[in-house]
């Protein structure tokens, strides 16, 4: 919809300008509001008064697990947010939809969020076949997903700002940690079968054969496998010195309870289990006793000890039960609306072409994760930390990135 | 491949291995063995199979908090009282799911397919909102886990020996009840010819009544023993039920005897070629033979009986 230029000042009152103050008259009547109409030009959903987000995440069927923690989070940061005083003196009202573990259905209600509900942004997704799926739609429609998980890279999309880690941040400072920290010589690596395990594990083959150290095995089982015995034979032949492992989902539990039930004790030297699938939630299902003694590298943990977290995690606790734990991607979903309402603000227009012209360059210096600031390619820059799981199933911090990691989605030499 | 070890490195390789095997056989027979009463010997094609064994599993959780909770001294033995509750739990609901669903569609076999599909959706979705969406985790007494260490190599998974022991009681318990009993006879009994088998004074509803919840009573410590090795979760029975009914086909649905030499068979050549290949690709070359037999030997594949 285009709207006339606004007031302009009134050099004399003639019959002209009578018609032109009528028809801005007119026209404030159809837009919501003249300061509407300024901060938002493509008709998204914002009043005077308020502005409507979409939330999109699985909240049914398998993957329900993982994203219950993020709608959390984001519903947490918007509460935050509107107890702040909103965003440009905006209430957040948010439209929660199903994506219900289904890759056309997450492509389906994206649309629905996006041409019908006409939401200034969307919060959601979790894998990257979610992902891939409402890409298309979002690029159609010109809409803004703020997209929680870390994933594999290989992907930057001007309607997409990717609020977790893409993985040469995540893998190569884990590697590079344990090489230094614990003389690992030999990795065995080890995933599900599918995209994101299988480009981690190369970016971490490559960076192992550049640091000259020995890669002595390779293997991948299918999700939702449940008997690892086979592997856990040849993981004791091979001996290495390293176990790297992306195991997802069900098969997690399964390979850490048959792990321990081995006699592979992770408290030992070696091996050392080096993982960047396992977070906090994950070891719910799992177990603290039975993964105790692993090390995982992310960018997020529960117990980091700053003060933001501290304040993150007692707001979480509160609106959410105290039995709850937080996982690396709870916490970046928690970074989306935040991110959101700071582009926002620096644009000062809903408009998504205005807000993906002020990305880049945005900080959070309230991130529970520490400090946070957009790259030129959509992605964070942020610090890696590397965990050791405990039997009360939190991580303790043993080391963290001096500097921040620079994202990089499409790794030279790594590919 | 092997030139990097040494003999001895290798001998005890190869009998963990095996031994991987036999634990991998026994889980499948376990699994399967539900499923073989339930559909071998009564035609049901029960989708809702791993859902059964989840509830089982739900049930052990649930054991091991109100131990854990009121009586902690006896948490090491909480177990034993958890695969019983769990068997009637299950089969309490078997029997129930049986008198509402499936006893209107004996005449009709292929129906059960999908109406115990839509069970097994509408019991994740139970589990979702009752135990919440998120796996739950069921802690073990100590005593089920680590390992017996044999030599410096070799060390036998404790919780793989308990479900060893646990399948043999089973398979020779349900061979007794099926083969050596009133009972069993019966059911082989009905399972022929329905008509016949009423005419000579066999209740044939309560019989089906009782056969479908053994089955599921079965599904249910199945579930329960395998808190020691998978994951509990809504879903998680999903991960099960391909793999029971690729055991079950495959050893001639209407065999007991058959449903374990396809166990034993499967889970061999799985967990030989698990070891020399990757993992996937052993699944791909199982699958593969599997159908190449099947397609030699179609009376696996779904020759059940059905009722006219």
């Amino acid at each position: 919809m285009n709207t006339p230029p606004l007031i302009k000042p009134l050099k004399r009152f003639t019959r002209r300008s009578c018609i032109h103050l009528a028809a801005i008259f007119a026209t404030s009547l159809l837009t919501p509001a003249i300061a509407g109409a300024e901060v938002n030009t493509t008709g998204l959903a914002v009043t005077d008064k308020d502005v409507t987000v979409g939330i999109l995440h699985s909240v049914t069927g398998t993957m329900a697990i993982s994203e219950t923690g993020s709608v959390q989070a984001e519903k947490l940061a918007i509460k935050q947010i509107n107890e702040m005083g909103g965003v440009l003196g905006r209430q957040i009202k948010y439209i929660q939809e199903d994506g219900a573990s289904d890759w056309p259905t997450f492509a389906e209600k994206s649309k629905k969020l996006l041409v019908n509900d006409k939401v200034a942004a969307v919060f959601g997704c979790w894998t990257s076949a979610s992902r891939k799926a409402v890409l298309p739609v979002f690029e159609q429609y010109n809409g803004m997903l703020y997209y929680p998980t870390f994933y594999e890279g290989l992907e930057q999309s001007p309607n997409v700002i990717y609020t977790g880690q893409e993985a040469t941040q995540q893998i190569i400072a884990g590697i590079d940690w344990v090489v230094k920290e614990k003389g690992a010589k030999k990795f065995f690596l080890l995933g599900s079968d599918y995209i994101w395990p299988r480009t981690s594990n190369k970016i971490a083959r490559k960076h192992i054969e550049k640091l000259g150290l020995k890669v002595v095995g390779e293997e991948y089982y299918p999700l939702g496998h449940t008997q690892f015995n086979s592997v856990i034979n040849k993981i004791k032949l091979k001996k290495p010195d390293v176990i790297y492992a992306i195991v997802v989902g069900g098969s997690n539990v399964a390979f850490y309870k048959q792990l321990k039930a081995a006699g592979i004790d992770m408290t030992k030297e070696k091996p050392v289990l080096l993982t960047i699938s396992v977070t906090e939630d994950e070891i719910r299902g799992i177990g603290g006793e039975n993964i105790d003694g692993a090390y995982a590298a992310m960018k997020y943990f529960q117990s980091l000890p700053n003060d933001n977290n501290k304040a993150f995690v007692k707001a979480f606790k509160e609106m959410w039960g105290d039995d709850i734990v937080i996982g690396d991607v709870t916490q970046a979903a928690y970074l989306g609306p935040w991110l959101w309402k700071a582009a926002v603000e620096k644009a000062g227009s809903f408009d998504i072409d205005k807000i993906r012209a002020a990305s880049p360059g945005i900080e959070l210096t309230t991130a529970p994760e520490g400090y946070v600031r957009i790259h030129e390619n959509h992605h964070l820059w942020s610090k890696t930390r590397v965990g050791l799981a405990g039997k009360d199933g939190q991580y303790k911090v043993v080391y963290e990135t001096k500097e921040l990691m620079e994202p990089d989605p499409f790794p030279k030499g790594y590919q | 491949m092997f030139s990097d070890y040494s003999t001895a490195e290798l001998l005890s390789i190869f009998a963990m291995q095996g031994f991987a095997g036999l634990i991998l056989f026994s889980v499948f027979v376990l699994m399967a063995l539900g499923l073989a009463i339930i559909f071998g010997q009564m035609g049901v094609i029960n989708m809702a199979h791993g859902e059964f064994m989840i509830l089982g599993a739900y049930v052990t959780y649930l054991i091991s908090n109100l131990f854990s909770e009121y009586m902690p001294a006896l948490f090491s033995m909480y177990f034993f009282l958890a695969m019983i509750v769990a068997f009637f739990v299950t089969g309490a609901l078997g029997a129930f799911v049986e008198w509402a669903m499936i006893r209107h569609l004996y005449k009709r076999p292929l129906d059960t397919l999908l109406a115990t599909w839509g069970l097994s959706l509408i019991l994740q979705q139970t589990y979702r909102t009752v135990f919440g969406a998120r796996e739950v985790g069921v802690s073990l007494p100590d005593w089920l886990m680590g390992s017996v260490p044999l030599t410096d190599i070799i060390e036998i998974p404790i919780n793989g020996l308990f479900v060893m022991g646990l399948t043999l009681i089973i398979s020779v318990a349900v061979y007794l009840l099926m083969y050596k009993s009133q009972f069993g006879g019966q059911v082989r009994a009905v399972v022929q010819n329905r008509p016949m088998a009423g005419a000579v004074g066999i209740n044939t509803e309560k019989t089906d009544r009782f056969t479908f919840a053994l089955g599921c009573g079965i599904a249910g410590i199945a579930g329960s023993a395998f808190t020691m090795v998978g994951s509990t979760g809504p879903t998680a029975g999903q991960l099960y039920i391909v793999d029971t009914f690729l055991v079950v086909v495959f050893g001639g649905a209407q065999s007991l005897l058959g449903t374990i030499a396809s166990a034993f068979t499967i889970s061999q050549a799985q967990s030989t070629m698990e070891f020399f290949l990757s993992g996937s690709m052993a699944k791909v070359l199982t699958l593969l033979v599997v159908v190449g037999i099947l397609m030699l030997r179609p009376q696996g594949l779904f020759a059940l009986k059905i009722r006219h």
